[in-house]
């Protein structure tokens, strides 16, 4: 993985130092707090409910298990002892104090990481592939563009004040795993008579408008990846919305541009900077190349699964169908640890647990791990004869669900437990979800099906894209949630279509077991829930769940 | 009815001064007045007539746009506003000022300019600062140059960091 040169640490290192002697600046009094407001978020701290909040940067998903370490450290040490994983890939703590900020950071920059530009309306944590390297899809491993862009992206002192914040993933898979169409900018690496480029597609997101981004470009070539964002980012620092924070979002200058008209813009502004200096050389393409190079992988073949299977437990055999997926190396496979135990929120990981799984990275993986945005860990280059001793130690800490990509793998933001914009509480509803369904076998028959929830309308659950989605409403002062059914975030992007009127807490688990019996009821032989809906239509999922009982 | 503000102190290169211009804000502007920062639109109408004179300069709003400049640049400062704090696109202007009008003069900060955006400020190209009231300039000093080192090519600096590394 990238590993700090002396600018990029001194650069982490000069931000901690300016941080601490703002954050000392404001508790004397000299920074409003309105504008130490802008200052903190740009380096990832919220004032929530019940206590700030810390997001940790985790670019691209990649840690070492040195770096995992030291957060379970910072857990226990500055906070309640546990962290979560959020669906940008990053971890919050839930519980620092604002006075002792400073020192989390500096602890941080020791080992790499930080917590810049996580927050605020600036250019986020850029996002990828969880599979990056490993994946038997890939066409080109998208993390050092990735790199490349968060470098770019870091103190860009032109795209700080944006009109909103900003969010850019790049894909280099067939599979679209990082969502790239509900982005500011979506990057889709492509191959086009052997060589490589990119397809830029901008103004997707969730939120309150939920958009399917735009294509403006069909194949840039990787030299002009810097200069073309750098355009498409002028462009909507200088024509976004400022009146209207819920009308900022690049989606909606897009929209009111139209995306030819947008895509024209770009190209002018584009015209005048392409070639020039931000242009990519190929040394520093072939640097960050080189920080994403193999590890060095056994010479293997392939295991047959009988073999793999040399226990017949029924738990092991439920694990290794479903969280355990193909490597392009023969003799490796790719582990998908589920966070997402009942009862605990989707996401939240101990400081045991994260100890534990470094360990796990270094004895099984290089040392290396990846935060998904599904919110759960990936160790991306396990030995497939190491699967079973890896399985036994997982089971030992409670990080063997085999629900990957089930029903009760939800997506779910922290909601109105502990975010003051919340206007409902996310993680009970998703407790209560996973205790109604807790039948592994039919779980497992029901087959690929995503439930997503958020605690408001700004989407940090991404419920818009759930196959099945669930949204936190206010209702006079009570809360209720909104069901929508048939969104995806993958290659086939779609937006959930809402049933009707929203449902009190108690009645959701009862909601999703309709939606799922009607699925069951209506799918012709091994259809997935998408593949019913799409042919039977919405209606007879309305009609079910609206039925009244007379 | 002329509006006029009082001179003030402001940070140019580095150091503590007196204005030397006083921001024109009102439609009712007498042009013949000197040492005043006109805006965008009272230059453009009166371009050639102030062309002659060397003693003026000309203001932008953050929603106005700098290429309306291009090739009518006879004066020797610029000022960009920022309404507020949070609104980043006389960053922008300030950078294309610099890079793509080629403009050598004084680009200079007016608004609600706070310490902490200094930094930014110079490496989108600006080199003087009327700070917003409540700012101390002695203490603004210090913010000016933070880091060591960046990574784009700014108006400050030619070059990415990825071409020197």
């Amino acid at each position: 993985m990238y590993t700090y040169d002396v600018h990029d640490q001194k650069l982490v290192d000069e931000r901690v130092a300016q941080y601490r002697e703002q954050t000392e600046r404001f508790l004397a009094g000299k920074i409003p707090a309105e504008e130490f407001q802008q200052l903190r978020l740009r380096n990832g701290l919220y004032v929530q409910r019940l206590a700030p909040m810390l997001r940790i940067a985790v670019p691209y998903g990649m840690l070492s298990s040195k770096q995992l370490r030291k957060i379970a450290h910072i857990t226990r040490y500055y906070d309640k002892g546990y962290g979560h994983l959020t669906t940008r890939q990053n971890i919050q703590l839930n519980w620092p104090r604002l006075e002792e900020v400073p020192d989390i950071l500096e602890e941080l920059a020791s080992v790499q990481m930080h917590a810049i530009q996580t927050s605020g309306s600036c250019i986020r944590n850029v996002t990828t592939d969880q599979y990056a390297g490993s994946a038997e899809d890939e066409i080109e491993d998208p993390r050092p563009w990735a790199e490349l862009l968060r470098q770019w992206s870091t103190f860009h002192p032109e795209f700080n004040w944006l009109p909103r914040k900003f969010k850019i993933a790049v894909s280099g898979s067939k599979e679209d795993r990082a969502a790239i169409q509900v982005h500011d900018i979506g990057i889709r690496i492509v191959e086009r008579d052997g060589a490589l480029g990119f397809q830029i597609i901008v103004g997707g997101g969730l939120g309150r408008t939920p958009v399917i981004g735009s294509q403006i470009k069909d194949f840039l070539d990787p030299k002009h990846l810097l200069t073309y964002t750098e355009a498409i980012l002028r462009v909507y620092n200088r024509y976004g919305r400022r009146d209207n924070k819920y009308k900022a979002r690049i989606k909606i200058l897009v929209r009111a541009m139209t995306p030819e008209g947008f895509r024209e813009k770009v190209e002018v502004e584009w015209a005048s900077i392409k070639n020039g200096p931000g242009t990519l050389t190929l040394q520093e393409i072939n640097r960050a190349k080189s920080s994403f190079s193999p590890p060095k992988y056994d010479v293997l073949t392939d295991i047959s699964p009988e073999e793999t299977l040399i226990s017949d437990s029924e738990a092991f055999k439920n694990w290794l169908k479903q969280n355990v997926l193909a490597h392009k190396i023969p003799g490796y496979a790719i582990v998908n640890l589920a966070i997402k135990a009942t009862g605990v929120a989707p996401g939240d990981m101990t400081d045991e647990q994260m100890e534990l799984v470094a360990d796990l990275a270094d004895a099984f993986s290089f040392g290396e791990l990846r935060v998904t945005h599904e919110q759960n860990i990936t160790l991306a280059d396990v030995k497939q004869k190491d699967l079973y001793s890896l399985w036994q130690r997982l089971v030992s800490a409670k990080l063997d669900s085999p629900n990957l990509g089930l029903l009760t793998d939800m997506i779910c933001c922290p909601g109105g437990d502990f975010c003051s914009l919340a206007n409902a509480k996310s993680i009970p509803v998703a407790e209560a979800i996973q205790r109604r369904f807790d039948q592994l076998d039919y779980l497992h028959d029901l087959g690929e099906l995503r439930i997503n929830i958020s605690g408001c309308m700004n989407a940090c659950g991404h419920h818009h894209v759930g196959n099945i989605g669930i949204l936190g409403v206010d209702k006079k002062g009570e809360e209720f949630f909104q069901v929508s059914i048939g969104g995806s975030a993958n290659a086939s992007a779609a937006i959930g279509k809402i049933l009707g009127p929203s449902f009190a807490q108690e009645e959701i688990p009862q909601v999703i077991e309709t939606i799922v019996q009607v699925f069951v009821s209506n799918r012709i032989s091994e259809e997935q829930f998408l593949d019913t809906l799409n042919r039977i239509g919405v209606q007879p999922f309305k009609d079910a769940v609206y039925r009244k009982d007379d | 009815m002329l509006y006029i503000e009082k001179m003030t102190k402001l940070i140019k290169n580095g150091e503590i001064v007196d204005s030397d211009f006083i921001i024109a804000k009102d439609e009712n502007i007498d042009i013949e007045l000197p040492n005043q920062l006109l805006p965008l639109s009272i230059y453009l109408k009166n371009i050639e007539h102030l062309k002659e004179r060397d003693d003026y300069g000309v203001w932008l709003d953050s929603n106005e746009e700098i290429e309306a400049l291009a090739g009518l640049i006879f004066f020797d400062v610029i000022a960009l506003n920022f309404p507020s704090f949070t609104d980043g696109r006389s960053y922008s202007n300030a950078n294309l000022l610099r890079d793509r009008l080629q403009f050598q003069g004084e680009i200079r900060a007016i608004g609600d300019v706070r310490r902490d955006q200094l930094e930014q400020m110079v490496r989108c190209g600006f080199n003087a600062f009327e700070m917003a009231e409540e700012e101390n300039l002695a203490a603004s000093l210090d913010s000016l140059r933070v880091f060591s080192v960046s990574y784009q090519a700014t108006a400050d600096t030619p070059e990415p960091l990825f071409r020197q590394r």
